[in-house]
């Protein structure tokens, strides 16, 4: 058929038109050409540092190498507070092929809780493509070897090993030490959030807290080449973390065992200072919680529960627990009253049991009367004062002295005003005088309220800690040292910073610390039951605070109120007398009377004093 | 005119010389001399491509050898048989086409392929070659340029088929395929105005081809390349990761086997239809210039074909397939660089891949033909 046609056809006007059509052909091929080149041009040649810082980009990522945090250790080194390795499982969405199916297999695996799915969510969301996702936190290594020890062979899963913090002991030592936690929103407002990257922990609490700066250390970076799925494959470039310091305390884990075990059930309170360097030797606040659990995040039922607690586990007793001091504070009243002449170590008071302010009706019962009916003595010396803990003495040198001046004898042993010991949450007590309670409450002070605050009652609060601290004033005849839990960190010393000495007669020290030792060496003393077997001097003083204000001559009768009711027991003691190495404070809640705290103390200066090495 | 006579005097000069090797064979050597250095420049960069891996390089020296036998083969066909048989090769074609949504098996959601148990073929593949041999045979039966009567059913001729393979969906072989019948259509001598008047009857079809042709992944495409970063992780990645391994290896690229984006996975598709950003990268725009001169040989070599061969069939036939052949470069290179939508057209013996190689090489086989026979004729 095309052959017959071809016979009629016009060959050279096709071929013609033909050679039109190739030429504009060739014209539209170099047109077509000459924009592919512009194109690779402009690509390869105009815009190529863009695209070379681009490359750079996709293949050089600067990963943060975080600082290994510093360790905690106690005044012998033993570890208190560790880095320990844990293991983190991980999902790349992109290695699996059925990412839902393999976060069912993990949830079965790892038994995850609905909380840790949830984060994992949240997590998840904010990723990049072929980003690990942490899914299980906090596996150790035996926990990784049950559950998980072919997980990393499943596509998709990802098992990596970080530091996370251990703290060995757990509750003996979490009100010392604080505890660290995850860094929160909240926490990346104060801190610098460059030094934070690639950090999963900060101190929350405690000396944790307190040395967060210097524990933390400074992250190192490094530059490394990967490849499209986030894989590392060389390191091009690497500057390394500094890391944090290590901590080196005063405290001896030992005696901080033994204060454990010497309260035993009971809810109190024990601080062990050394007076020499005004370093915390030992403690403790009962009931405790353990710190381990508020590393990784803290359950919310868990924390509920540590909340909602009557017994207030949460709170540092030693320094955040406000009590009336109680008859503790009448040596410091004494020598506050010595040094301004209202009395002398020989100036007697008459004692039948009671004091009555002049022109008044009200008596104001001393500690004896309801047990034997009457006063200690005729007539009461200081030093019998101290040591049978007379309260008509001291209701008498209160009223004389007015409440104005108590508070200003008192403040330079430290009451009123925190210690300023390295730790968190330090609170600062009350020094009551006419000027606190118009501030405060809004109303002129009374004198009967002069009386109570005689005895270390009434509006009057300390912490434990601040009487361990005014005991050492005591101990130490006027020197004393801002307290603190930390030695040394790293080489440099941090602890024992004096305070302002206090000056006063030799002979009042004297007359003071004889009235305390009978406390314990008299037969007639409070505290005469520790004394059994003692193989050094103690210098004692118990205390008794009131938690309810028991109406006018009521007897007053233990069985009858509640146990939370009780009174608070509390002794604080430094020994050997000559050679003060120890100062304790230890208060005893609704312990019912200082026959609580006493043998507490006893126990811990045994300890301590038994100790063969003179550290 | 003087151009007709020089060709003329040319033939004589053939037919007093006597025949080479490559004369015997039917083998058009200025055309596969430029062709075999772009085949080894491809074998070069696909060893980088595929991070030196020789299984896949040889399995292409396997692919280029295949298609050689196919190319000799077709080589010693006469012309005016292969226009004998154009029609019942584009039925036959066409049926397996309109088999494929009924029988075809395919993957990633395209159905593309027909299989006969011990084969697997795409019969979009067969349409490549059979398209310009039939559209040619079709306009050459009544003298040209041709009639808008025989316009009309040419285009009936190209469009049938181009739909049927843009629904599988395989857009880039669609328009290599429709883009050959087109190219004989031209080189018919249709008038402009005709020309014109189609093209905008084709921009008029833009939209309902946009509403009910094209696929969701195909719009997406189209629209990435108006914005990339629109979606940076997603359709986005190829073409900005193309981009950067282009644009970062300047004028004396990274290095062989020193590219980042290609040895670091970054770019997608790196040993088939992006392979010219490996290129690109590690060679720089002194390799992209040298593969375009390459190619541009190949074309002026199948354009110098047409304008020699001795019937208007014969010259239809070649400069449809040289201009195929340009586009599949351009397209790939414009998409690749972000110029084009990304429609998976593989560019011509770099990329990987045994079928478009073998096609390509059948239809050289055709041009050589094309270019020899006119010596033979002449004798």
């Amino acid at each position: 058929m095309a052959r017959t046609l071809d016979a009629l056809r016009d060959t050279r006007r096709e071929w013609m038109i033909n050679r039109s059509r190739l030429i504009a052909s060739m014209l539209a091929i170099t047109i077509v050409l000459g924009v592919l080149v512009y194109r690779y041009y402009s690509l390869q040649i105009v815009q190529h540092d863009d695209f070379m810082t681009q490359s750079d980009r996709n293949r050089i990522r600067v990963e943060v190498i975080p600082p290994t945090r510093g360790q905690i250790v106690d005044r012998k080194g033993r570890l208190l507070a560790a880095n320990k390795p844990t293991f983190v499982i991980g999902i790349v969405r992109e290695r699996s092929e059925d990412p839902a199916a393999l976060v069912d297999t993990l949830t079965e695996r790892l038994s995850l809780t609905d909380r840790e799915l949830k984060a994992f969510q949240e997590r998840s969301e904010r990723r990049r493509p072929f980003e690990t996702v942490p899914i299980k936190l906090g596996l150790d290594d035996a926990a990784l070897a049950t559950v998980a020890v072919d997980l990393h062979q499943l596509p998709g899963v990802v098992v990596d090993a970080q530091l996370t913090r251990d703290y060995p002991f757990g509750e003996a030592l979490s009100h010392v030490l604080g505890y660290v936690g995850r860094v929160s929103a909240e926490d990346l407002l104060e801190l610098d959030a460059e030094r934070y990257r690639g950090t999963l922990h900060t101190g929350k609490v405690g000396l944790e807290k307190r040395y967060e700066p210097l524990l933390h250390g400074k992250p190192g970076y490094q530059h490394v080449e990967t490849n499209a799925h986030g894989r590392v494959l060389r390191v091009l470039e690497k500057e390394a973390p500094v890391p944090g310091k290590n901590l080196r305390l005063y405290l001896d884990l030992d005696l901080q065992r033994e204060a454990v075990a010497a309260l035993g059930d009971q809810r109190g309170a024990v601080v062990a200072l050394d007076p020499l360097t005004g370093g915390v030797l030992a403690m403790v606040s009962n009931p405790s919680y353990d710190a381990n659990l508020f590393v990784e995040g803290i359950s919310y039922s868990d924390y509920a529960e540590l909340r909602g607690s009557l017994d207030t586990p949460l709170l540092n007793r030693a320094v955040q627990g406000q009590y009336p001091p109680g008859s503790t504070v009448k040596p410091l009243i004494s020598l506050g009253a010595l040094a301004r002449g209202f009395i002398t170590p020989d100036t007697e008071v008459p004692d039948p049991g009671w004091y009555r302010l002049p022109g008044d009706d009200r008596r104001y019962r001393d500690w004896t009367l309801r047990i034997r009916g009457t006063g200690h003595a005729e007539r009461v010396d200081l030093r019998m004062a101290i040591a049978e803990s007379c309260d008509t003495y001291y209701y008498d040198l209160a009223h004389r002295m007015g409440i104005d001046v108590m508070a200003e004898v008192l403040r330079p042993f430290g009451l009123g005003h925190r210690t300023g010991i390295d730790t968190t949450g330090e609170q600062d007590g009350i020094l009551p005088n006419t000027d606190w309670k118009r501030t405060a409450l809004g109303e002129p002070w009374y004198p009967g309220e002069t009386i109570s605050a005689g005895i270390g009652q009434g509006y009057m609060l300390a912490t434990p800690l601040q009487l361990a601290q005014a005991t050492t004033v005591l101990a130490n005849k006027g020197e004393s040292f801002v307290p603190s839990v930390v030695h040394r960190v790293d080489d440099l010393t941090v602890g024992g910073v004096q305070r302002p000495r206090i000056p006063m007669d030799e002979a009042a020290w004297q007359a003071v610390v004889e009235g305390m030792v009978d406390v314990v060496h008299s037969p007639r003393g409070t505290a005469a039951g520790i004394a059994r077997g003692v193989g050094y001097q103690i210098a004692g003083k118990t205390g008794t605070s009131q938690v309810v204000s028991i109406a006018q001559d009521a007897i007053y009768d233990e069985e009858a109120i509640s146990e939370r009711n009780r009174n608070h027991g509390l002794f604080v003691a430094f020994a050997p007398v000559e050679n003060p190495r120890i100062v304790v404070a230890v208060i005893a809640e609704n312990g019912g009377g200082s026959g609580a705290a006493s043998p507490v103390a006893r126990r811990i200066m045994d300890a301590w004093l038994s100790e063969a090495s003179d550290v | 005119m003087s151009e007709y006579t020089r060709f003329l005097e040319g033939s004589d000069r053939d037919f007093a010389r006597a025949q080479t090797p490559a004369e015997r064979l039917h083998l058009d050597v200025v055309l596969l001399l430029p062709m075999l250095a772009i085949m080894t420049t491809g074998l070069f960069v696909l060893f980088s491509a595929s991070d030196g891996d020789w299984d896949t390089v040889n399995r292409q020296i396997r692919n280029f050898v295949v298609g050689f036998a196919v190319l000799l083969l077709l080589a010693q066909v006469r012309i005016d048989t292969l226009q004998r048989w154009a029609p019942t090769l584009y039925l036959g074609a066409l049926l397996l086409l309109l088999l494929v949504p009924f029988f075809g098996v395919g993957a990633k959601g395209a159905q593309r392929w027909l299989s006969l148990g011990f084969i697997r073929f795409q019969p979009s593949e067969i349409m490549k070659i059979a398209m310009p041999l039939m559209v040619a045979a079709w306009v050459v039966r009544h003298a040209l340029p041709p009639r808008p009567s025989t316009t009309v059913t040419a285009l009936l001729i190209i469009v049938l088929p181009a739909a049927a393979i843009a629904t599988q969906p395989d857009l880039g072989t669609a328009i290599l395929v429709g883009a050959s019948g087109a190219f004989v259509v031209f080189m018919a001598g249709v008038s402009w105005w005709q020309i014109f008047s189609g093209a905008l009857a084709a921009l008029v079809c833009i939209w309902p081809a946009w509403l009910f042709l094209l696929r969701d992944y195909q719009k997406q495409r189209i629209l990435t390349l108006v914005d990339p970063e629109a979606d940076r992780l997603g359709a986005g990645w190829n073409i900005i990761q193309s981009k950067t391994a282009i644009g970062s290896g300047g004028w004396s690229g990274k290095g062989y086997l020193q590219g980042t984006q290609s040895h670091l996975d970054f770019l997608p598709e790196s040993q088939t239809d992006f392979i010219i950003a490996v290129l690109a990268e590690e060679w720089g725009l002194r390799g992209v210039l040298l593969l375009l001169l390459l190619y541009g040989l190949v074309v002026a070599r199948g354009l110098w074909i047409s304008f020699t061969a001795q019937t208007s069939y014969g010259r239809l036939l070649a400069s449809a397939i040289t201009l195929t052949f340009g586009v599949y470069v351009v397209v790939n290179m414009g998409m690749v660089a972000g110029i084009l939508p990304v429609v998976g057209v593989p560019l011509p013996f770099v990329s990987f891949g045994g079928t478009s190689i073998v096609t390509l090489l059948l239809s050289f086989g055709i041009l050589s033909a094309i270019s020899t026979e006119k010596r033979v004729l002449s004798r």
